[in-house]
């Protein structure tokens, strides 16, 4: 694999003159500008490197959107950055602070700032979906009912599922039922909002619904949001800022315009979809002749 | 919320009839009224031989249980048995000369002590001993006394 | 090679031992998170009802059964030496001492152990689990402690149950179908039994029963690897370990107990 930049490369600085996004303009100063900053990230599962070595800074106000293959751990990324996984070496910090410094209630207090959304929705099966938005509320304030239901009234109108509060999670469709987790997501007016997958397995309305959806609620609410995918077309559609990683690092970053100018052969076969390039078809093991002819083992 | 109210109801009934449950183990299987024998009064008796007794056994008098042995322990000077026994406060007079004897329920049953009320006109109190004791009759001895003295009777 | 088999061995040794550990630190975890159950008893009412009410019909019914079996058999070697009177006493004693804890533990293991367990893995395989975390809600506290204390609640009572319906299910066989005199049947019964020694020590055991059998059922589900086959195999080995667990420590209990 040939990668155009060497993860050496401090992505923060080539970020400086992006320009691109709704909240290009208000990035007076780097330091404060950095919401998420990981730094020289390694993580490993068991005997598998999943980052190694990994740098990246997610910016306020920005859709940032995370790409690579499969198995890439990008979900593990997220899981790093909520502090449910702690790192083998590096630093992962959020607004300042180290994750995985934290103590239990620390991180606690600091997840209530955060909000994620599950590839399967995560939704609490046994409670309807109006219970399900109004279960962060609950947990961590102490709103009277009335006050509580026009929140999560509002919330779920924003998602456009105010008239599906009675149903439960077992009776919603793939798409609504991420809809409902956005609206629990939002629930407690987050800063940062972290999509695992949102666009897996949705049929093109939905998958419309929800791009412009999370377009809107980062430019209205003025949040942060990071992004983890594999739909090329959706994803560059609506990020200001995308990392492509592979490996365990950074192969490219840059904006939609500039990934798409971007002449690596690698990012080109990720981004245009070719099925044989630099990442292989295959998967490595030995000839095809040598495994045929090999009557020992399986 | 009606089925959370259904569900409070049931667990109501649940605990209500697990309650009833621990009572009717508690009253009518076991007998509370005569659990409380924790505050009676102690008195000792020595034996040269109490069979099987062990603790907890029934104190009757009259055939009426009037309390319980507490705790069965050996004297290694004397080579007899103390028995611990717990009576019931309400049997506060029982006399000075009382016959304390080890008897079976039935030819196999569990023993018991029966006290056999004499006399005098003094009662024991708490820590007394009671000095009339008869020990336990053995199903082995007896049998081989019997055969003894029938022996001995023909020849 | 040679040693493939003792690392193996050791290998699965240092699994036991790790889930062993794991398991201890989540006990721990739920006996301090008990505040959440204080503050939040309507979390507790639903879970008494998910162990106790739920499992009260298969547990009366076991004991009626379990009663009357007990009665004919005991009866039917007490009437050999002569001593069908104490037929109560034999079934009150061994429900009230072993069958009833134990027995009722052995279902609640499989009746609501494996369906606590199945309920804790699915809602890890579908990150319900994380998804409360990232709410910043504990899910240990939140979804495992409740839990926990409704099991050990409602295990005492159903055992209570259990051996109050099979003492009952005794004297309508020894009483009604065998002609065992009644007053004979509860006064041998009420001479030897003892609120203190056979009573609150069964409970005491069915209480150490309610413990264990809760702790592997949600410790299975909490542990399990999220995928459909590893939901069924943690709750298969729910009922298995439960099972072993209650055999297990009745003999180290009833030892303790009885045995001095």
């Amino acid at each position: 694999m040939m990668p155009s930049q060497g993860p050496g490369d401090a992505p923060g600085v080539r970020g400086e003159d992006v320009s691109a996004g709704p909240s290009g303009g208000a990035r007076a100063s780097a330091t404060d500008d950095v919401l998420v900053r990981i730094r020289d990230l390694t993580f490993r599962r068991g005997e598998r490197t999943i980052f190694d070595g990994l740098d990246l800074d997610i910016r306020r106000g920005a859709v940032t959107a995370v790409m690579g293959p499969s198995g890439t751990g990008k979900t593990t990324l997220l899981k790093l950055i909520t502090g449910q996984l702690r790192p083998d070496a590096g630093r992962i910090e959020v607004d300042g602070v180290a994750v995985h410094e934290l103590d239990k209630a620390a991180l606690y207090r600091l997840r209530r700032r955060m909000g994620m959304l599950f590839q399967s929705g995560a939704l609490l099966t046994d409670l309807n979906v109006f219970d399900n938005v109004a279960y962060p509320l609950r947990e961590h304030t102490d709103l009277s009912p009335s006050l509580l239901r026009k929140l999560v009234l509002l919330k779920l109108e924003a998602v456009g599922l105010r008239g599906a509060r009675a149903l439960r999670p077992s009776e919603l469709s793939g798409g609504m039922a991420r809809r409902v987790a956005l609206a629990r997501a939002i629930a407690l007016d987050p800063e940062i909002i972290l999509y695992d997958e949102p666009f897996t397995g949705q049929d093109p309305i939905s998958m419309g619904a929800l791009v412009s959806l999370i377009r809107q609620l980062n430019d209205a609410s003025n949040l942060t949001s990071v992004l983890v995918s594999h739909d090329v077309a959706e994803a560059t559609r609506i990020a200001d800022h995308i990392y492509l990683i592979s490996q365990g690092r950074v192969v490219a970053q840059g904006s939609p315009t500039e990934i798409a100018a971007e002449r690596s052969t690698w990012v080109r076969q990720f981004m245009d979809g070719q099925p044989d390039g630099p990442v292989h078809f295959h998967y490595p093991g030995p000839a095809l002749a040598a495994d045929l002819l090999n009557r020992g083992g399986r | 919320m009606a089925k959370q109210r259904n569900i409070e109801i049931l667990v109501g009934a649940f605990m209500a009839a697990g309650f009833v449950a621990l009572f009717f183990l508690a009253m009518q299987v076991s007998n509370l009224s005569l659990a409380g024998m924790d505050e009676g009064y102690r008195l000792t008796a020595r034996f040269a031989n109490v069979g099987s007794l062990k603790a907890r056994a029934p104190v009757t008098m009259a055939g009426v249980r009037i309390g319980r042995v507490e705790a069965v322990d050996f004297d290694p000077r004397a080579f007899e048995a103390v028995v611990t026994l717990r009576i019931d406060p309400a049997v506060d007079s029982i006399p000075m000369d009382t016959f304390a004897n080890v008897f079976t329920s039935g030819l196999l049953g569990e023993q018991y002590i029966a006290l056999d009320p004499g006399g005098s006109p003094d009662v024991l109190v708490d820590g007394d001993e009671i000095m009339h004791t008869q020990s336990a009759m053995i199903l082995e001895q007896m049998i081989g006394q019997f055969l003894f003295s029938k022996a001995s009777g023909d020849g | 090679m040679l040693l493939d088999p003792l690392a193996r061995l050791g290998r699965s040794g240092l699994d036991v031992l790790a889930r062993f550990g794991r398991g201890h630190q989540l006990l721990l975890a739920m006996v301090l998170g008990v505040g959440e159950v204080l503050r939040r008893p309507r979390l507790l009412i639903a879970q008494v009802y998910n162990v106790g009410v739920l499992s009260m019909l298969i547990v009366g019914v076991s004991g009626l059964f379990v009663g009357m079996v007990l009665a004919l058999q005991g009866h039917y070697v007490l009437a050999r030496f002569g001593a069908a009177e104490s037929l109560g006493l034999m079934v009150a004693a061994s429900l009230v001492r072993e069958l009833g804890p134990v027995v009722t533990a052995l279902l609640v293991a499989g009746r609501a152990g494996s369906a606590l367990t199945a309920e804790i893995g699915l809602m890890k395989a579908t990150e319900q689990l994380a998804g409360l975390e990232l709410m910043a809600v504990d899910p240990v506290r939140r979804i495992l402690v409740p839990r926990l204390f409704g099991g050990v609640l409602a295990m005492p009572l159903l055992a209570a149950i259990f051996s109050a319906v099979g003492v009952l299910g005794g004297y309508f066989v020894g009483v009604g179908l065998l002609g065992v005199d009644a007053g004979a049947f509860w006064s041998q019964m009420q001479a030897a039994m003892d609120v203190r020694e056979d009573v609150v020590n069964g409970v005491i055991k069915s209480l150490v029963f309610g413990v264990v059998v809760t702790w592997i059922a949600l410790f299975q589900g909490y542990d399990c690897s999220p995928t459909s086959a590893g939901v069924s195999r943690a709750t298969t080995r729910t009922v298995v370990h439960g099972a072993l667990a209650v055999l297990g420590l009745d003999f180290v209990l009833t030892a303790l107990m009885f045995g001095g």
